[in-house]
């Protein structure tokens, strides 16, 4: 649940969940197991392909949403069942507790549904004076405990066996001890009873087929089936989105949905409903059934051209197993009652502008979400619009303003890098480091080191070094990036060498500028866009092959993004599918293009590992040539754990949530620590600088390098 | 190895992963003693149900002490089989119901069902318990024993939609799919079988 007021606050919060160390313990076994588990459920599936199907046909129910829920709505009908409409949560929860009075029922179980959490019901159900028990196991503990859930899967993954174990000794009146099958048992009987007493059932349900005007719900427990048999009546709340048009759309979700939720092949159960069933302890021996299908926006939502992908969401909550963020700091801090990379785009959505204003920031935009959603949602451009949005309602932060002039203004931002040079002399090391932070940064950036601005940058040794080759097997163009620019242009010019020594004729067009993603990262999308248009404006097309950068983060905004940037202006974008489909960044151009071979590079002794970096391994689903070009460039590769994990950077990420940075820092260089590697090698200059940082704040012996740099460095 | 087999050993692989017991019987005769001797072995030293053991609430308590004897459910089947069951169960000294479920809600200890269908891909049982008292017996019953003929297995879920469909068609209708027992990973991801619904899942492959 969101509280905070501002950033700061929030800030403050994220502190506790970053200090509680069993929260941290659990979640990062969490992370490690749920991955294997995940890639053992889809062996010898093509996930890509289910993904693929299941978003086209999410997209189409989510079209005709209108008319499947009139066939929904008829079946159901015909079938004895009482069908609602409610278009807010307000009116959802209305109708639930006006049925409850209508039916006279007092006493309510109910089975676990994020759409009930959404709309706050067991709230407005207890204040009408009902009783509401959550019989999921998770969704008790937390209801006890007056919490929301911290996922949407596991909705109690934050606490320990012996906060169970008191809290059941607590409910029960005698002492529990914390043995987790044994506390699984009191449940068992302390909600039996529950079910016994109860005269309505309410559920979720994950599917809504219009063909059969029937349900489905996907459970483990089996709570699910006792709420929906025992009790004379039964209320299933659901949203719009989980109209499907025929049983087939939900049997193909099914496969999806428990292997991405927890790496299960299936659940225990799924249940299908359909029509008024047989129910002993009605008055006519028929169970009195209602659907309560919820709107809340969403009929809003799947109108618009970008966010219609939100209807995709199967609430699976695999885009919160695999984040970064909600690793660290948990559920309750990355969401409100949506969790994970959906949740900060559906808070701004079902809950509005204020809890999602913090959230939406805490996205480090590692791409490790979307990698994984069963709908295959783009979640952090998504997340990245609405921050937008927000920017546009609110009014834009100055410092956000100041950077988006000067990145508007090639000219003034390169001279403002230059003068920074001068300004920084006073506090310049020998070893490229600054000796202590400007004023501007406060001591939570102090977990890494800060580099200098580099003595001449990439484009002016360019003009004096831009080599000449005689018979080009290759015209391409070298797109450096700021970092590569200005604080980084050794790495440039190790590739110009390799380059140039495999006959690639190079260019490298003077107007280009910084690539946006920065700015991007801030919400600034209209900056963003105007950068793109200058760089693409700087390069003349016809001239190159390639565009190559060394910059992982570069690259993927260049090939993905640009396109959609300019996508209102057709001449642009003509001109921006092709910029982008030259796009390459260097490993793959070195390995795949190049062909480079072992017996070019001397083999030296050294042990090197590998950082993979986001935007490279999932932004451009780039895996083995860099790894390949480190044995080929002479060192011995040593694998390192959790080496397509993010290690924190995430340009303005850094800046603003230094806490949660340091953090992902810090377990990435113990990670790589333990390979024993006396270099790490990746391909992002962003990654390099937070990577250093941390290792020389450190004091620790390991080299970073970009791979160009050590494949200059052995050529023969 | 023939198509049939192949279905046979993959629905069993993965019936086993989730732990459910999978074994073959060549008859009905088989499956009875099989049911027979599971109650007997079951707590054989107590009638309490599961969890009752433990410190309840007095609410929760009240529900424990209604059990005089061991009881096996067999409802929503063919007459002979039912007959069959009883008789056995009687001579063993075990209650043998066929209706009635709401007044054991407690628990029973067995549950004796059927399958319409077997889904090899995820070792799935498709139930089909449009009938209340069929269906709490797979809810209600500490172990669930359940007969598949071998012929019924089919190779994953959209090569049993047709069927589905044309039962959802009926309404109304009530279908499970059933996978393994009851489980639960909500306390620290520990898994626990046995949450709400049966401890144990018994498939008993039919020949056929
Ligand atoms: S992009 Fe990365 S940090 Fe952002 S929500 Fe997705 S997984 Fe989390
Ligand atoms: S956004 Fe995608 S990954 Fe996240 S819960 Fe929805 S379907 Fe699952």
């Amino acid at each position: 649940m969101q509280k905070a007021k501002n950033l700061k606050e929030y800030r403050e919060e994220l502190r506790e969940s970053l200090d509680n160390d069993f929260l941290r313990t659990t979640l990062d076994n969490f992370a490690i197991a749920y991955k294997a588990g995940r890639a053992n459920a889809f062996k010898d599936m093509d996930v890509k392909e289910l993904i693929n199907e299941i978003a086209c046909s999410k997209d189409e129910a989510g079209a005709n949403a209108d008319a499947l829920y009139k066939e929904f709505k008829e079946n159901a009908e015909a079938a004895g069942i009482h069908v609602h409409y409610a278009k807010d949560g307000d009116e959802a929860n209305r109708i639930i507790a006006q049925i409850a009075k209508d039916t006279n029922c007092k006493k309510i179980v109910k089975s676990k549904s994020m759409t009930a959490e959404e709309t706050l019901l067991n709230h407005d159900l207890e204040a009408a004076g009902l009783e509401v028990t959550e019989t999921d196991l998770g969704e008790w503990i937390i209801q006890l405990r007056h919490e929301g859930p911290s996922h949407m899967v596991m909705p109690a993954i934050h606490l320990s066996r012996y906060q169970v174990g008191e809290l059941f000794s607590d409910v029960t009146g005698k002492k529990q001890d914390s043995d987790i099958d044994k506390l699984v048992k009191v449940a068992r009987r302390e909600l039996r009873q529950k079910y016994v007493d109860a005269d309505m059932g309410i559920t979720g349900a994950n599917f809504a087929v219009a063909e059969t005007g029937g349900i489905g719900l996907v459970t483990n427990e089996g709570n699910a089936r006792l709420c929906s048999t025992l009790p004379r009546v039964h209320v299933a709340l659901m949203g719009l989105d989980k109209l499907l048009p025929k049983l087939h759309d939900a049997l193909r979700i099914l496969k999806a949905l428990p292997r991405n939720a927890t790496g299960q092949q299936i659940t225990s159960y799924v249940t299908w409903i359909t029509g008024a069933n047989e129910c002993a302890s009605a008055e006519d021996g028929k169970k009195e059934i209602h659907y309560v299908m919820l709107d809340n926006g969403r009929s809003e939502l799947i109108k618009d051209p970008l966010f219609s992908q939100v209807n995709r969401c199967i609430r699976c909550g695999a885009c919160a197993n695999v984040c970064p963020v909600y690793r660290l700091v948990g559920g309750h801090k990355m969401g409100h009652i949506y969790i994970g990379a959906i949740g900060l785009i559906l808070t701004y959505f079902f809950h509005g502008k204020d809890k999602a204003k913090n959230l939406v920031q805490n996205c480090i935009n590692c791409e490790a979400c979307k990698d994984v959603c069963a709908g295959g949602i783009d979640l952090p451009r998504l997340i990245k619009e609405i921050h937008a949005r927000i920017l546009e309602e609110d009014g834009h932060p100055l410092p956000n303003m100041l950077l988006g002039k000067v990145l508007k203004n090639r000219k003034l931002f390169h001279g403002l890098l230059r003068a920074a040079k001068w300004g920084q002399k006073p506090v310049a090391e020998k070893d490229g480091f600054i000796r202590h932070l400007p004023l501007i940064f406060s001591k939570e950036h102090s977990f890494r080191a800060l580099p200098t601005i580099a003595e001449t940058p990439f484009r002016d040794w360019w003009k004096d070094n831009k080599p000449h080759v005689e018979k080009p097997k290759h015209r391409v163009a070298l797109f450096s990036g700021c970092v590569q620019d200005f604080v980084y242009p050794e790495q440039m010019a190790a590739a110009v060498k390799v380059f140039a020594a495999n006959d690639v004729a190079m260019e490298y067009p003077m107007e280009q500028s910084c690539c946006g993603l920065p700015v991007q990262m801030m919400g600034e999308m209209k900056t963003s866009k105007e950068v793109a248009i200058q760089n693409l404006r700087a390069f003349e097309l016809g001239a190159y092959d390639y565009i190559i950068t060394l910059c992982a983060s570069c690259a993927g905004h260049l090939k993905h993004n640009y396109p959609k940037l300019v996508m209102d202006k057709p001449a642009l974008k003509l001109k921006a599918d092709e910029f982008a489909s030259k796009v390459i960044d260097y490993s793959s151009f070195v390995h795949d293009v190049l062909k480079v071979e072992e017996k070019d590079y001397k083999k030296v002794d050294t042990k090197a590992t590998y950082h993979a970096p986001c935007h490279l391994c999932r932004g451009l689903d780039v895996h083995e040539a860099p790894r390949k070009l480190i044995e080929t460039g002479g060192m011995e590769y040593v694998e390192c754990s959790e080496e397509e994990v993010c290690c924190g950077f995430g340009g303005t990420f850094s800046m603003k949530f230094p806490e949660l940075s340091a953090e992902l820092l810090s377990n990435k260089l113990n990670n790589v620590e333990e390979t024993g590697a006396e270099v790490l090698l990746t391909d992002c200059p962003g990654c390099i600088m937070q990577l250093r940082g941390g290792l020389k704040t450190r004091g620790s012996k390991v080299k970073v390098q970009h791979i160009a740099e050590i494949m200059a460095e052995n050529t023969k | 190895m023939s198509a049939t087999q192949e279905l046979v050993q993959k629905f069993t692989e993965k019936a086993e992963l989730v732990s459910a017991f999978v074994t073959t019987v060549s008859s009905e005769d088989e499956a009875f003693k099989y049911v027979i001797d599971l109650c007997d072995k079951k707590d054989a030293c107590q009638l309490l149900m599961s969890g009752c053991e433990r410190d309840l609430s007095d609410k929760a308590e009240a529900l424990c002490d209604t059990k005089q004897q061991k009881i096996i459910a067999a409802p929503g089947q063919k007459k002979g089989f039912y007959k069959e069951l009883a008789t056995l169960s009687k001579k063993a000294g075990f209650e043998c119901i066929d209706s009635g479920m709401r007044d054991h809600l407690a628990g029973i200890d067995i549950g004796v069902t059927y399958a319409e269908y077997g889904i090899a891909e995820t070792g799935t049982l498709m139930i089909d318990c449009p009938s209340e008292e069929l269906r709490l017996a797979t809810m209600i019953s500490e172990y669930h024993v359940c007969i598949l003929p071998k012929s019924k297995i089919k190779k994953d879920s959209y090569a049993v939609e047709k069927m589905m469909l044309t039962r959802m068609k009926k309404t109304p209708n009530y279908m499970a799919y059933v996978t393994g027992a009851s489980r639960t990973a909500d306390i620290e991801r520990v898994l626990a079988l046995g949450v709400h619904g049966p401890l144990e899942l018994h498939i008993l492959l039919l020949e056929d």
